[in-house]
């Protein structure tokens, strides 16, 4: 947005006129990881929002890197499209350098590079990185928009990032229980599969109640071995 | 430090005039910023036995306004025996608002039926008000208005009138962030009010995918420690003892 100042006072001394201009903004949304064993889950949903208007009800925040890793980006829309785009090219320069595909570690740490790279400008993107690590066990990456990064079994971001984020710390964590099924609720931080899901999707159910930044659609990105799969679940458009 | 926050009420509310009465609408959903705070609150409230009144804007301010308003429309009943004209409570609210030079986050959609037939009022905060056949206030106030331009026209009956109303609240509950959940109406006609908690209800929950109760026992018990609160004395058996002590 674009203001003027006006003249402040009479006379020969000419102020000069100041421009404010805010790059900014924040379109919404909430993303999720959860990393299991022999998986990854990373989910988004798809509304873009500003202020109280709903931009689209699918513009998605979950991407599809070409190395069998999944980035999740949650803040500012553009921003989020266009670190993307720098992210995948720098992977294919690699492939076509090193004649092999990037391992999630190292794209991780090429992610905190070109995050720091925009300290003084950055992008205002709350990332969560997604990916199977040589043994095959998963792995989340979560980012700070300036590149300081945390390498967990769990994370969530965004609008309803501070809701979601104390339900996987008991569910997954398991923090301060005792008598836990070991087989539908895993050890701490290593959930089955089929109760990861179950998870992944009350998170979003549940967001959807509270924050009305998040809603429409969820993607869920799950990486095995075999690659990569998406599935597509509606939630509430209110 | 910041003031305290008020509870907003980022909603839909709408008003629409048919021949021989009025429709009133609402969404149910109430905010605090980005948070949900109620999924299924009332914001048609009642002034009169003919008049009821939509609220806008800060929760606690709609409802003592309204309230304030609607008994001292009670005592002027009393006082001179008949009901009172939608002009008078319309008068009164903005008075009363003015006089807060719009500090008092009020705003509201006014409806009623009497001697004049049906009239239908907005009032903004600072005072200012509309007499209008088709009125919508709040955050959704636009996405309803689109609703209300697109499709109003004059003589509907009273069906028609309470689809339009029920139409164009959803449409702030859809494409308005503020408004959400439910559509409550209120009819209003020459000698009867209907009103029409949770008319529609179109964002019902799901079930979850499975229960989240803990199981008996997930807290640890570190330790137990069992305190007498009150102390046991056993009469001494031996009666000598104690005269021998004394």
């Amino acid at each position: 947005m674009l203001s003027a100042a006006g003249p402040t006072h009479a006379g020969p001394v000419r102020i000069p006129m100041e421009h404010g201009f805010s790059p900014y903004t924040d379109n919404g949304g909430t993303t999720l990881a959860i990393a299991g064993d022999d998986y990854v889950i990373v989910a988004g949903d798809t509304r873009q929002s500003e202020g109280y208007s709903i931009n689209t009800r699918y513009c998605p925040k979950v991407f599809k890197l070409d190395n069998n890793c999944v980035l999740a980006t949650g803040g500012m829309a553009a921003d989020g499209q266009n670190l993307v785009r720098r992210l995948k090219q720098s992977i294919e320069q690699y492939h076509h350098v090193h004649a092999k595909t990037m391992s999630p570690s190292a794209l991780a740490q090429l992610l905190s590079v070109v995050l720091y790279g925009k300290r003084h400008f950055p992008y205002f993107v709350w990332n969560t990185l997604g990916g199977l690590d040589a043994d095959g066990s998963g792995w989340v990456y979560s980012y700070d928009p300036v590149g300081n990064v945390e390498k967990r079994k769990w994370a969530c971001a965004g609008s309803a990032g501070h809701l979601i984020m104390p339900f996987l710390d008991a569910k997954i964590g398991h923090h301060h229980q005792s008598q836990i099924d070991a087989k539908t609720e895993g050890k701490p931080g290593s959930v089955p599969f089929d109760t990861a899901m179950k998870y992944t999707k009350d998170a979003f159910t549940s967001a959807t109640e509270r924050d009305i930044y998040t809603g429409d659609l969820l993607e869920i990105f799950v990486i095995r071995k075999s690659g990569v799969t998406v599935e597509q679940i509606p939630l509430k458009r209110d | 430090m910041k003031a305290p926050r008020a509870t907003s009420t980022g909603t839909t509310i709408v008003g629409c005039i048919y021949d021989g009465g009025l429709v009133l609408g609402a969404d149910t959903r109430a905010t605090e910023g980005p948070i949900v705070a109620d999924k299924n609150c009332e914001k048609i409230h009642y002034l009169a036995p003919n008049m009821y009144c939509c609220g806008a804007g800060t929760a606690a301010d709609t409802e003592f306004t309204t309230a304030l308003i609607s008994s001292n429309l009670e005592l002027h009943r009393l006082s001179t025996g008949r009901d009172a004209r939608v002009v008078t409570a319309m008068t009164m609210l903005k008075q009363m608002l003015f006089k807060y030079q719009g500090h008092i986050g009020a705003a509201l959609v006014l409806g009623g039926y009497d001697v004049n037939g049906p009239q239908l009022y907005t009032i903004a905060p600072h005072g200012s008000t509309d007499k209008l056949p088709y009125v919508t206030m709040g955050s959704g106030s636009m996405a309803a208005m689109a609703i209300f331009e697109s499709r109003w026209k004059k003589g509907m009956t009273r069906e028609q009138a309470v689809e339009l109303v029920k139409d164009a609240i959803e449409s702030g509950v859809f494409n308005d962030l503020g408004s959400g959940s439910n559509v409550d109406v209120c009819v209003i006609t020459k000698s009867k009010v209907d009103y029409l908690r949770n008319y529609r209800k179109p964002n019902e929950r799901e079930p979850k995918e499975q229960s989240y109760k803990f199981k008996r026992g997930t807290t640890a018990v570190l330790t137990t420690e069992i305190t007498s609160l009150v102390d046991i004395e056993t009469e001494p058996s031996n009666a000598g003892a104690s005269e021998g002590r004394a």
